[in-house]
């Protein structure tokens, strides 16, 4: 079946979109080695976004992969994770800031780089945050697709550079109407001394519905609830 | 850890926070800040925001992402959504403190524990009510992932994350200095269905120095 919509985000991009419920979002890493910041929110309500700990301590994880589900603040799922082939994706490093990237990177302003300029993670949730009504009160941590970082027992962090390779994808089955938010600025941990942002496509087609037996919905009791505590919610505002 | 070589008895501003209230209170630039938990495994979760332009206010990832460790103890900045430095632990006795575990909500209980749980009380009503009785237009909005003092959420190095008892004991505390004027929140945690406070909530006190 052809995607219902097919895009390519060029390296230090950004996108927003409301994705309805039913709806899956497949991510491309291009080349390898991409990052896609992402935030959520309800398309109807912004006040319910997407909540790290609750994702985090819900399903007692650390990182994100299938069949994890992504949840909001208020006991509900997002999205569920239905394809994954690269395996990690971060789930607590936030995203760059300009004086971080200039740190980093250098300098490379509009005026002597033209579209090539050095964009950060924070700006550009700004700028896309922005066309929606929201703001800096709107920011939370964001999930970073394709970058793996991990923990040894004194809470040290790696980031591994060899996780995503060229063709890697990830598929986001959404259970709810989702103000979806994200760029492709590089991940805040990567050590890459070079500005080198990398393309991700991005394109959406028509899901199956899920059913009683989804490997979402049954991979933990909380899951399950949260299902329920989703489906409530439309049954009452449909 | 590190103690600390300030007087109790000396201290500006005292005050007891019960488990299950909220507690907000202006801490300025150079002032000292600190929680102690008094009977021990209780969690004290807590936001922080710049006292002038609470638009700017304690980011995880953040301060995560600066220290490039999960953990917060002594010598560990609090960095904003802005990327500045609140305030700078100086002080603790606990020894490791949780970013990522957030706060309980009646919505996420019933999530995590049981869908009859939904009437119990939870931080994030805490958190609304401080930041209602505060005024300046803050509300649920203004809520983001917080700062759990003394409570511990080992991560291992396959990516799993689990609550544990609390490493905390009666008496230990944590110290911060403010580095710029800031607005610090708490809610004493009342969740009786999870390891993180031993499952029996207890009051913690909150001092300030000048």
């Amino acid at each position: 079946m052809p995607p219902l919509y097919r895009i390519t985000i060029t390296g230090g991009g950004m996108w927003s979109k409301i994705i309805g419920r039913g709806k899956t979002i497949r991510l491309t890493d291009l080349e390898g080695g991409a990052n896609v910041s992402m935030l959520l929110y309800n398309a109807a309500e912004r006040l319910e976004r997407y909540n790290m700990p609750d994702t985090l301590k819900g399903q007692q994880i650390f990182f994100l992969t299938a069949p994890y589900c992504i949840h909001s603040d208020m006991g509900r799922i997002f999205c569920s994770v239905t394809e994954d082939t690269a395996g990690w994706h971060d789930t607590v490093c936030g995203c760059t800031q300009a004086r971080t990237v200039e740190k980093k990177y250098g300098v490379k302003t509009y005026q002597n780089g033209r579209n090539d300029f050095y964009r950060n993670g924070h700006e550009n949730f700004i700028i896309e945050l922005a066309k929606w009504g929201l703001g800096k009160r709107d920011l939370i941590p964001n999930i970073n697709f394709f970058s793996k970082v991990t923990s040894n027992e004194e809470g040290r962090l790696t980031f591994d550079q060899d996780a995503t390779k060229a063709g890697a994808h990830i598929d986001l089955r959404f259970e709810m109407d989702t103000l979806v938010i994200l760029n492709t600025c590089q991940h805040p941990l990567d050590p890459n001394p070079v500005y080198a942002p990398k393309p991700v496509e991005l394109s959406v087609t028509q899901a199956t519905p899920p059913g009683a037996e989804d490997p979402s919905r049954i991979s933990c009791p909380e899951n399950e609830r949260a299902f329920i505590n989703t489906e409530d919610y439309y049954h009452l505002c449909a | 850890m590190k103690e600390s070589s300030l007087d109790p008895n000396r201290a500006a501003y005292v005050a007891t926070v019960l488990a299950g209230d909220h507690w907000m209170h202006e801490v300025r630039k150079g002032q000292t800040f600190r929680i102690l938990d008094l009977e021990g495994n209780q969690a004290a979760d807590t936001l922080f925001y710049n006292a002038h332009n609470p638009e700017e206010r304690y980011s995880a990832s953040d301060t995560i992402q600066q220290q490039s460790n999960l953990y917060l103890t002594s010598g560990s900045a609090l960095i904003s959504n802005e990327g500045n430095t609140l305030l700078t632990i100086v002080a603790d006795t606990c020894g490791r403190h949780d970013t990522v575990g957030g706060a309980c909500s009646r919505e996420s209980n019933t999530m995590r524990y049981a869908l009859d749980k939904e009437p119990m009380h939870a931080c994030r009503d805490s958190f609304i009510c401080g930041l209602s009785h505060w005024g300046q237009g803050l509300g649920k909005r203004d809520i983001t992932c917080n700062i759990n003092f003394f409570m511990n959420v080992p991560v291992t190095p396959e990516g799993r994350l689990t609550f544990e008892d609390g490493i905390s004991a009666p008496g230990r505390y944590v110290e911060m200095r403010a580095e710029m004027d800031v607005l610090a929140l708490i809610s004493n945690c009342p969740q009786l269905n999870n390891p993180c406070n031993g499952y029996n909530p207890t009051p913690v006190q909150v001092l300030i120095w000048d």
